[in-house]
């Protein structure tokens, strides 16, 4: 059984313009140790996907339905007490900038034990020896020092390091990680990343990523999710998705990237930009971008316009496209077989 | 949109046009200080007043020449300095050292007034579209007071034509121009910045981060019509980014610069082919790569340095997995390098 198991997630934002629709029957799984890339632009929802996993979703957001199971229990219709048992001990998080995240009147040291007192009864001697222990994980030089300083006195990259130890201090299942690199520059991203990888195969941790980088995602990552208008519209192996993606959008995102072009010439654009939540297009979100859905005669394709495409199996790829599926609909039904039992 | 340049005709346009140099810059340094005032400078040591400066050594340095007609792109981490340089060069701060020439004309030490023909030539633009738009003014004014300032003889149908045409050519719908800032998406803003600056017809444009804070898919569009402005307008790019996949993409040079110093300046290709320099290699190994295979990026140890206090010879020398000795005490010249000119003492003596 997965250990974690979402389906058919809305989330909503009941705001005084009326009600956003930030998340729209979104569903995926992870298996213990497994790590899944969420990927997509801004106001794609993947971040409000990885608060909803914690439900931490704050009014005037809520869960309109759908369901989240964690290790065979329920999160969505979780008492607060319960989840706290959850958050932290089972599921930890990993946020953007490192400096928001830490406590900036607080040392490391007094951080770390708070986090280890707040879950177990320990005494603060015991809880100082685990974090300085997780500190040496995270290879931070001289930890001991590192304990009684100040989250300002240290870089960008050490933070986000401490960071991470302090996910790691109750041994989580999963690791939930919300653009943890985006802050960095390019060599500490490259180390953290390193890092991250190493830590969830030495303990079989499971990783959520959300990012915007297809490069990141590819490196570290065994499935990927795409998201687009608050939909997931395609998952599957993040090989198979970066080498041969099947959506519009996706291959679009990966054909934009500058490297995808010959130097000097025009990068290949997707016209258009994300619709917003609260007026997302009816049919496929993305229709007014996709140069698929115009047919012959140069109109776009009712269904396309009208009818919300639903998963199709290409490949070992879940797509939701119209016309992914009439390609894998004309496919020989032989085929189609071979495909369907790997 | 114009149609797909060909890579043999913008290799045209350089040569015809290379060898004259545009910007240079000699010498340049700047520091800030970093210890308040006169009062709070005095110490009280050993029994004495002790009066003691500390500086932010931002740039300690710095030779660089922008040729007409190319894209010279500055990357290094941040920190690094290549910001600072961009606002010198626009006369945003002044140098503490050194001299910028633009077209032969020293620029660094003129007043206001005497700098304002250069600023109609020189533009600017900046990463945040959210900030660098004023809220309270519409696209059609954000427009209008460039020309009305640079052009007093123009009337008002000449300005509003013209405001008309690079709308257009930027993508931005003429009819938009009541509307305000915040009415944007990120990329259109962006489009609108960069309207700001075409629109006086300048002949070199800085751009600090243009499309670091847009979306992918959005980033593309921007760059594409930086290229199309480019050829249209036979503009000179120095342009800012950390990001190495752009800069291979977009530049016909690039200089890569750490805490303040130049480390390699190379043609585009031959630099991602062959980087000499170590924090080049480094830098470029740290790109997270489509590809399959597997991270195998060259660790540096330890991080950047404060630049209050600049390391002693080479700046690189404490993360460098080649320093020696030399690297230590004596701070390494660009030299000439097999066509890129590189500030290393290890590829100097051929040990790298």
């Amino acid at each position: 059984m997965a250990l974690l198991e979402v389906s058919n997630l809305d989330v909503r934002f009941a705001l005084r313009q009326g009600e956003v629709k930030a998340l729209r029957g979104v569903s995926f799984t992870l298996d213990r140790g497994e790590r899944l890339g969420i990927v997509g632009e801004s106001g794609a929802g993947k971040s409000v996907a990885a608060f909803t996993i914690l439900n931490l979703i704050a009014k005037p957001g809520y869960i309109a339905g759908g369901s989240i199971r964690f290790d065979g229990r329920e999160l969505t219709t979780m008492k607060p007490r319960q989840l706290q048992q959850v958050r932290g001990n089972q599921v930890s998080m990993i946020f953007q900038d490192p400096m928001m995240t830490l406590n900036p009147v607080l040392t490391i040291g007094e951080q770390m034990v708070e986090c280890l007192k707040a879950h177990r009864r320990i005494r603060s001697r015991d809880a100082r020896e685990i974090a300085l222990n997780k500190l040496r994980q995270v290879y931070i030089p001289s930890p001991e020092r590192r304990l009684d300083q100040y989250p300002h006195e240290l870089s960008g990259g050490m933070r986000q390091r401490i960071i991470i130890a302090i996910a790691l201090l109750l041994d989580p299942d999963v690791i939930v990680a919300d653009e943890p690199t985006t802050a960095l520059d390019v060599t500490i991203q490259a180390e953290i990343m390193e890092l991250l990888l190493e830590l969830c195969e030495k303990h079989n941790v499971a990783l959520i990523l959300i990012t915007h980088d297809l490069g990141v995602v590819s490196q570290v990552t065994q499935r990927t999710l795409v998201m687009y208008a608050g939909r997931v519209i395609e998952q599957g192996p993040t090989r198979e998705i970066i080498n041969d993606a099947q959506h519009p959008y996706t291959q679009g995102l990966i054909n934009a990237l500058p490297q995808m072009a010959t130097p000097g010439q025009r990068l290949n654009q997707i016209p258009g930009s994300m619709p917003s939540l609260a007026n997302t297009p009816p049919g496929c979100a993305f229709h007014p971008r996709c140069s698929f859905s115009v047919d012959a005669n140069g109109e776009r394709r009712r269904d396309c316009r009208e009818v919300i495409p639903t998963f199709v199996r290409s490949g070992n790829c879940d797509v939701a496209c119209h016309m992914v599926r009439e390609l894998v609909e004309s496919r020989p039904a032989g085929d189609a077989e071979q495909r369907e039992a790997p | 949109m114009s149609e797909v340049m060909k890579p043999s005709q913008r290799q045209d346009d350089d040569s015809a046009q290379a060898g004259e140099t545009l910007l240079q810059i000699r010498g340049l340094e700047k520091h800030f200080p970093l210890s308040g005032d006169f009062l709070e400078q005095l110490r009280f040591e050993g029994g004495k007043l002790k009066r003691r400066q500390e500086f932010v050594h931002a740039i300690n340095g710095v030779d660089i020449d922008v040729k007409r007609g190319e894209s010279l792109c500055v990357v290094g981490e941040s920190g690094c300095g290549k910001s600072t340089v961009a606002r010198m060069v626009m006369g945003l701060l002044s140098p503490s050292a050194g001299e910028i020439r633009y077209d032969g004309q020293r620029i660094d030490h003129l007043s206001p007034g005497q700098l304002l023909p250069y600023r109609r030539r020189m533009q600017m633009i900046f990463q945040n579209p959210y900030a660098s738009l004023n809220p309270r003014m519409s696209i059609q004014q954000t427009l209008e007071e460039p020309l009305r300032f640079h052009h007093p003889d123009w009337n008002r149908e000449r300005i509003l034509e013209k405001i008309a045409e690079v709308m257009a050519s930027v993508g931005i719908d003429p009819e938009w121009g009541k509307r305000f800032g915040h009415e944007f998406s990120g990329g259109q803003r962006q489009r609108i910045a960069i309207a700001r600056a075409l629109v006086v017809e300048p002949e070199f444009i800085v751009a600090d981060e243009p499309i670091s804070a847009l979306d992918v898919s959005i980033q593309a569009q921007v760059l594409n019509l930086l290229m199309d402005a480019q050829e249209a307008h036979h503009l000179t790019y120095l342009f800012i980014t950390h990001d190495l996949a752009v800069v291979e993409h977009f530049g016909t040079r690039v200089v890569v610069m750490y805490l303040g110093r130049v480390c390699e300046i190379a043609e585009t290709r031959s630099l991602f082919d062959r980087p000499r320099h170590p924090y080049t290699q480094a830098l470029l190994s740290a790109i997270p790569r489509l590809e399959d295979d597997g991270p195998d990026h060259i660790k540096l140890s330890g991080e950047v340095p404060t630049p209050v206090n600049l390391p002693s010879g080479c700046v690189f020398h404490g993360r460098c997995p080649h320093a020696n000795e030399r690297c230590r005490r004596e701070i390494p010249r660009l030299i000439e390098a097999q066509g890129s000119q590189v500030a290393c003492h290890g590829v100097e003596e051929g040990r790298i």
